[in-house]
């Protein structure tokens, strides 16, 4: 009995370390989606790049975890606003599928772009966090998982307070209400956009840094699964809702590491589609949205 | 007879003369198996691009699982072929069909989904599609599944041109321009008496079905299939053929199909050079020239002096 | 009665949009709902398309209940409209916009149509000379073949009253159809809406702003303020109403 309960406690543990991943690259899916309305496809490869810059500064030019985690959030902010700027900006005004395919080339370019540059082999991340171990009540709590976890808790906490109390917070707030009547009111829409994906990003190379730290392995196509999965936790929480995005992520590290429990975890993948298609079948807007119709 | 016109003999005549000469050409072993290959599988992408089309740009929804369905109809053709030694029509035909189901099935919840989150779901059941093979142990999991060639240029051929006449004369019938009344405004669809639910869906099981026929011809050619042959790559490769020829033009699609099939072809010693340039010229073509090649126009005989049919779009 | 409305109330969270209407339309009239900006005159509309489904009370067209059908099954039941915001299937061509509202008519099968069947030609030259004749009573013939967004605005919303037409209606309901026209055109579309009744034994509901429309084609008017009728009658007892025109006050002549 006791051993079960411990085997499930440790199946939370690593469920939160990945559900924390989710969660941080969630957060950029939900403040773009709610202030341009797109599903920035290429959000999961933001994350990838910000994994590939950690592996650099810490492999190459041999910084610390935290030196390391900072060059890679601010590599990626000017990342997500120069694609934001390049390709998704002129089509601002277009059908939502023309940006939706756009996304799409965007993450396709970023894989196979970064696989011509660093090559398609995997890389090892070196050892940034101590490998220690602390047993807690029989569970093994990993020096790795704490920083993960406590990182995206602490992450969450300054985008939430700089969403709800600063100017460009309110501006965000703003335009993700009503564009035209935001800029009517004084906002620069635009600046605004570039500060979302600038936030967004680097909050997705943070889940990047901390997966490599952590998981140990990153190669191009690393940002695939995850960034879908990220969306999938944005949808659940309901999209554009800050907290509901890091529950989401949070509740599908959770389910996931509960269906490799049951010795299905070939399976998980597909739990995870399960949920989203289950989600917008039976609540669209997510566990905490509420419903919008078209004017007619 | 309507059907017999100088428009469509002159069609009939040309595609009889490109189904001759190929068939002659490899009667007298012209042609080295690299073009072979590659000639069926134009044929199987013709059929996927113009299937995602009828979905995409003739109905208006935005499907990013297409080789789901594909797989639906390589595996359970396979199936039909090699575990129960059904003749390849009725292997084919099985796998269509089954992929119809599962197209309706998906259909009837989702494409009450608007744009980007029906997108984002297609995609997910395309993972599930894959993820479900994969654990399959009957149809060889992960290692995949071998399946005797016996498909050839033949069936390959003469299956592309019946699911492109099933596309176009869908398309071009009061059924079709329901379908298209429906990308243009659904609002005003429903007002006009149109079910936008029963033609969404109805698009969806055909595109699957005809998507499904692609997947048995694929299985039945390349002797071996795995989940990982359908993944959402082949789903984007399936989009981009589509998006580039023009959204909602059936030509424009065969166009994308045939040039990004020879262009792979030819780039498959440089497999990120090839996805570089594909995500380029798709980010460049949305920018510069979002309808695609030829917009939602279809490429006519107009030439011929008489009045076709009514165009699709 | 052809139309009956019932205690009609349609809420939006806390705002009553419409409330308790009720209106009764006869088979051959031509009747007029008028109000001020934000009356609830379109919400009335959607309400009886099927677009919103009522909080309260009942719809009775022909006899039969209309509350909560889809609004393609309103419009198969005899109910069609056109748009305040013009909606035409604008990249296509003029004749495939009329066809398709005439899709409910079409006599053949997907099934026949993949297999070019005799029924499938036979209905759509059926569809292509009805479309046709349709196009010349509004006097769009011309037009048949050019892309329905390039039309001038009369044109468009000529085509959507054509359109609403295919769908062989016996009440239309018409969203300020004037929108938008200068005053000949108005003239002219007068004309025709009453044309359109005594030829094709329609009754018609519309809402407008422009009161010399009103005035000019309806022989009954009902007036919303508020989601609530404050007056009905003749075009005359609605002039001198001492209601409306508080209601209007400030907002348009009459």
């Amino acid at each position: 009995m006791g051993h079960v309960l411990r085997e499930g406690l440790q199946q939370v543990v690593n469920g939160l370390s990945m559900g924390s991943v989710y969660a941080l690259i969630a957060l950029g899916y939900t403040m773009v989606y709610g202030i341009v309305k797109l599903i920035n496809f290429a959000h999961g490869d933001v994350m990838m790049i910000g994994a590939y810059v950690g592996w650099l500064a810490t492999s190459r030019l041999h910084m610390s975890f935290v030196p390391a985690l900072l060059l890679a959030m601010a590599s990626c902010a000017l990342l997500g606003v120069i694609i934001e700027r390049i390709a998704y900006k002129p089509l601002r005004n277009a059908t939502r599928v023309a940006a939706l395919i756009t996304a799409i080339g965007v993450s396709l370019f970023l894989e196979y772009g970064n696989m011509l540059v660093a090559s398609a082999q995997v890389r090892s991340y070196p050892p940034v966090l101590p490998s220690v171990s602390y047993k807690v009540g029989g569970v093994y709590l990993q020096y790795g998982a704490i920083v993960i976890f406590a990182t995206t808790i602490i992450l969450m906490i300054l985008l939430t307070l700089t969403v709800r109390y600063t100017k460009i917070g309110k501006a965000m707030r703003a335009a993700s209400f009503d564009k035209d009547a935001a800029l009517m009111m004084g906002v620069n829409v635009n600046s605004t956009i570039s500060a979302t994906f600038a936030i967004g990003s680097a909050l997705a190379a943070a889940a990047g840094v901390l997966y490599g730290a952590y998981y140990n392995t990153i190669d191009p196509l690393m940002g695939i699964i995850p960034g879908l999965k990220a969306f999938i936790a944005a949808v659940l929480g309901g999209i554009g809702i800050i907290p509901g995005a890091v529950v989401g992520g949070l509740v599908l590290g959770l389910t996931e590491s509960a269906v490799s429990a049951l010795g299905a975890s070939t399976w998980r993948d597909a739990v995870a589609f399960l949920i989203l298609i289950l989600v917008l079948i039976l609540k669209p807007s997510g566990l905490f949205g509420k419903n919008v119709r078209e004017k007619v | 007879m309507k059907v017999l016109n100088k428009k469509n003999l002159v069609i009939l005549l040309a595609v009889l003369v490109v189904y001759g000469g190929v068939q002659a050409a490899i009667a007298a072993r012209l042609i080295p198996p690299f073009y072979s290959v590659n000639l069926m599988l134009i044929c199987v992408y013709v059929i996927l691009a113009t299937s995602l089309n009828l979905i995409n740009g003739v109905t208006g929804q935005f499907s990013i699982g297409h080789a789901g369905f594909m797989a639906i109809g390589a595996y359970l053709s396979a199936i039909v072929s090699v575990k129960l030694h059904g003749p390849l029509g009725a292997a084919i035909l099985a796998g269509g069909i089954v992929s119809a189901a599962v197209g309706f099935l998906v259909g009837l919840p989702t494409l009450r989904l608007k744009g980007d989150y029906l997108a984002i779901t297609t995609l997910g059941v395309g993972q599930i599609v894959q993820v479900v093979f994969f654990n399959t142990n009957y149809v060889g999991g992960a290692a995949g599944f071998t399946v005797p060639r016996t498909v050839n240029w033949t069936w390959a051929f003469w299956l592309t041109v019946i699911s492109v006449v099933i596309i176009h004369n869908f398309t071009n019938s009061t059924h079709g321009r329901a379908c298209i009344s429906v990308r243009e405004n659904e609002i005003a669809a429903e007002a006009m008496g149109i079910n936008s639910t029963k033609y969404k869906v109805m698009a969806f099981t055909l595109g699957s079905f005809l998507g499904g026929l692609a997947g048995g011809l694929y299985a039945n050619y390349m002797y071996l299939i795995q989940p990982t042959t359908f993944s959402f790559l082949t789903s984007f490769n399936i989009l981009v053929m589509v998006v580039l020829g023009g959204l909602g033009s059936m030509t424009g699609s065969i166009v994308g199909a045939v040039v990004m099939t020879v262009l792979s072809a030819y780039l498959s010693q440089f497999p990120e050079w090839r996805m570089v340039l594909t995500a380029l010229l798709l980010i460049v073509v949305m920018l510069f020239r979002p309808s695609g090649l030829l917009g939602t126009k279809e490429f006519n005989l107009g030439f011929l002096g008489k009045k076709g049919e009514s165009r699709a779009a | 009665m052809l139309l009956k409305l019932e205690h009609l109330s349609k809420s939006f969270g806390g705002l009553k949009a419409v409330a308790d209407l009720n209106i009764e339309i006869g088979q051959g009239e031509l009747v007029g709902l008028i109000g001020p900006n934000g009356a609830g005159k379109t919400t009335v509309f959607n309400l009886l398309t099927g677009v919103y489904e009522p909080s309260e009370g009942k719809m009775i067209f022909a006899g039969k209940d209309v509350g909560g059908l889809r609004p393609y099954q309103v419009t198969h039941r005899g109910i069609a409209r056109t748009f305040q915001n013009i909606r035409l299937f604008g990249d296509l061509s003029v004749i495939d916009n009329v066809k398709i509202a005439f899709h409910q008519h079409a006599k053949y099968s997907a099934f026949s149509a993949i297999l070019r069947l005799p029924s499938f030609f036979r209905s759509e030259d059926e569809m292509e000379s009805k479309a046709l004749a349709l196009l010349e009573v509004f006097h769009l013939r011309g037009r048949a073949g050019e892309v329905a967004k390039n039309l001038p605005y009369g044109e468009q919303r000529r085509l959507e009253i054509a359109r609403a037409m295919a769908t062989e209606p016996r009440l239309l309901l018409l969203d300020e159809p004037a929108a938008g026209m200068n005053p000949q055109e108005t003239r002219g579309l007068m004309e025709l809406i009453r044309w359109l009744r005594d030829n094709f034994q329609l009754t018609i509901l519309l809402i407008e702003h422009d009161m010399s429309l009103v005035m000019g084609v309806c022989e009954r008017i009902y007036v919303l303020d508020y989601g609530m009728i404050i007056a009905s009658g003749t075009p005359e007892e609605i002039r001198t109403d001492p209601k409306v025109i508080e209601a209007y006050l400030g907002e348009e002549a009459i």
